[in-house]
């Protein structure tokens, strides 16, 4: 039996499986987004600030996936949430926090001085600049750091499977443990296929949300 | 009109501290543009972002038609005035129409009185709003750009316009035509402007007066005329350059310098080898021929000489006519290159109404200068 015999004769489940990844995948880019974007926007107004809440993204992302679940699970345990989805979409969260914020941070820092000095000189409040301008001009930037981040999360969600948060890990995981090849591949291949998907959703999505001033600059190359 | 009192602002502190602007004190008249005028760093940009809050002041006041900037809220301040700068700061993301409605739509205009502002700036501006207006700023070019950021700083008819070398970014000729522009809508509008330049051309061709910075601190506050013609000490003397008499020529209309009664005249039915008997007794070089009004043209003792008719069939033409207000620059450059001495001046029917020449302009020169001889 190969690898498409049992992903369609499995279908059900896969489908199932599936839908929970993106379950995990996409609530959790959705609490990032509402705790990493405003973060990001909020540094913009201190360098020092910056500084610390990257280094601190940044030494998050290097703790493996397999460690912060475990490191996790003692202290979620305190609520009873040790093991299953909890864990799994607070890690996600935090591993996206480093691509939101970095790009959020970098895109509002990198809207031209004179065109927030013009804004200022007439007479836009902080928030109508950011509202107006500044935000518009970033969403690119900030999109493509929801890209980097919910790609990365498709891959460490199928680790979730181990702590037992369901998703498409569970055919890689119950598959090394029967030693059940086809199984393996399949979970492998969906959760690749997945990434795939949505990397390139997002990409449209970016596309879409540039606002048009910007995308007729770029296409006159000014 | 906008009054600095003892105006001074220090920059950082402890052993950084830099004084940007110095114990200034002017006043800007209402309707009249003022020129910053100064090289980099003198301070002359620092007092325009004090004047609407971008920074905050030091030490001493400005007041605002008699209010003192402090006691509003810096947001609304800056609306009340217009805000144009070198870079422009066009935002990219809104289109012409979105850019210009920014005050207004922060003043809370109507969306239609608005839209209609716009399209008479825009046709103020010389950019037909038909095809600018829903266009984005990176369809422009950069004198097109330029023009929108000054359309956007009047957009709400603000009395007091602060503008940061407002045509810095647009190439000679375009800038030449932009301020030609300006200075025809503020001659309709008559809006109070502190208007930043490093560009003594520039401060001389659009302010009613000039401010010199030095150091941040105001060296001499006068009319172009008097800064010219009086600097009040070497270093605006250098300033305004060792040419500062050609500068003057800028300045001065032919109407200012011209002959209105030249005595060498001649009618263009008068006999030709009567006209050479004429320039021969006066012992002139030429004679302007005019017939109903209209001058045809010169004649030399060497044109008529072999002529039996009338004048008229003997003239030469001149190459161009001067107008009462062209400038004396202008006029010198026509006589120099077209290598001749005296220039005829015309109304606006093309009547005649007298001659210039090269010593009427020298002797206006002189004249402007007798009073520093005097002081």
């Amino acid at each position: 039996m190969n690898v498409f015999d049992f992903i369609y004769k499995n279908a059900g489940e896969c489908w199932l499986l599936t839908f929970e990844h993106i379950w995990i995948v996409s609530l959790a880019l959705f609490l990032a987004i509402l705790l990493g974007v405003p973060i990001g926007i909020a540094v913009t107004r201190s360098e020092q600030a910056a500084r610390r809440v990257i280094n601190a993204a940044n030494v998050l992302m290097t703790v493996p996936s397999i460690a912060l679940f475990g490191i996790l699970l003692p202290l979620l345990s305190l609520i009873n949430q040790g093991l299953g989805k909890v864990p799994a979409v607070m890690a996600l969260v935090l591993y996206s926090q480093l691509p939101i914020i970095r790009n959020t941070y970098t895109a509002i820092k990198n809207v031209p001085p004179e065109i927030v000095d013009a804004g200022r000189g007439l007479g836009m409040s902080g928030w109508k600049r950011l509202k107006e301008i500044e935000i518009p001009l970033a969403v690119p930037v900030i999109i493509a750091g929801l890209r980097t981040a919910a790609v990365m999360n498709i891959g460490i969600a199928a680790i979730a499977a181990y702590i037992g948060a369901g998703g498409l890990g569970v055919l890689i995981q119950q598959g090394i443990a029967r030693v059940y090849g086809e199984m393996i591949v399949a979970g492998a291949i969906l959760v690749s296929l997945l990434a795939i998907f949505v990397d390139a959703g997002m990409a449209l999505l970016e596309r879409l949300l540039t606002p048009k001033g910007i995308k007729i600059g770029r296409e006159l190359g000014r | 009109m906008i009054e600095y009192a003892n105006v001074t602002k220090v920059f950082g502190s402890g052993p950084n501290v830099v004084t940007a602007v110095n114990d200034v004190t002017f006043k800007i008249e209402k309707g009249h543009v003022v020129a910053f005028l100064g090289p980099s760093g003198c301070g002359k940009t620092t007092l325009l972002r004090l004047t609407n809050r971008l920074i905050p002041l030091t030490r001493g006041k400005i007041t605002v038609n008699g209010r003192d900037i402090l006691s509003e809220d810096a947001v609304k301040l800056r609306q009340s005035m217009g805000y144009a700068i070198q870079a422009i700061g066009l935002f990219p993301n809104k289109t012409i129409y979105e850019n210009i409605a920014t005050v207004p739509r922060l003043l809370g205009w109507k969306e239609d009185k608005i839209r209609e502002r716009a399209d008479e700036l825009l046709t103020m501006l010389r950019l037909e709003p038909g095809i600018f207006r829903d266009r984005y700023p990176a369809e422009l070019s950069g004198g097109q750009q330029q023009r929108v950021g000054v359309a956007r700083s009047l957009a709400a008819d603000p009395e007091i316009v602060l503008m940061d070398e407002p045509f810095g970014a647009i190439d000679p000729i375009n800038r030449e035509e932009i301020q030609n522009e300006f200075l025809r809508i503020q001659n309709e509008l008559k809006k109070t402007i502190a208007f930043v330049t490093h560009d003594i051309h520039e401060a001389i061709k659009v302010g009613d007066e000039i401010a010199i910075f030095q150091g941040g601190k105001l060296i001499q506050y006068d009319t172009p005329e008097a800064i010219l013609t009086r600097p009040k000490n070497k270093y605006i003397a250098d300033f305004v350059g060792a040419d500062r008499a050609l500068k003057v020529l800028g300045l001065l209309r032919t109407k200012d310098a011209m002959n209105t009664n030249p005595r060498n005249i001649v009618k263009g039915s008068c006999d030709a080898q009567e006209v050479l008997k004429f320039l021969e007794e006066k012992g002139l070089k030429h004679a302007i021929v005019v017939e109903n009004n209209k001058p045809l043209g010169y004649v030399t003792p060497k044109l008529v000489k072999h002529e039996n008719g009338p004048v008229r069939n003997a003239v030469d033409t001149y190459p161009r006519f001067i107008q009462r207000y062209d400038t004396l620059r202008d006029v010198m450059s026509t006589m120099l290159m077209q290598d001749m001495q005296t220039l005829c001046v015309v109304d606006d029917n093309g009547d005649f109404i007298g001659t210039i020449s090269l010593k009427n302009i020298q002797s206006s020169i002189l004249d402007a200068y007798t009073d520093e001889e005097d002081s």
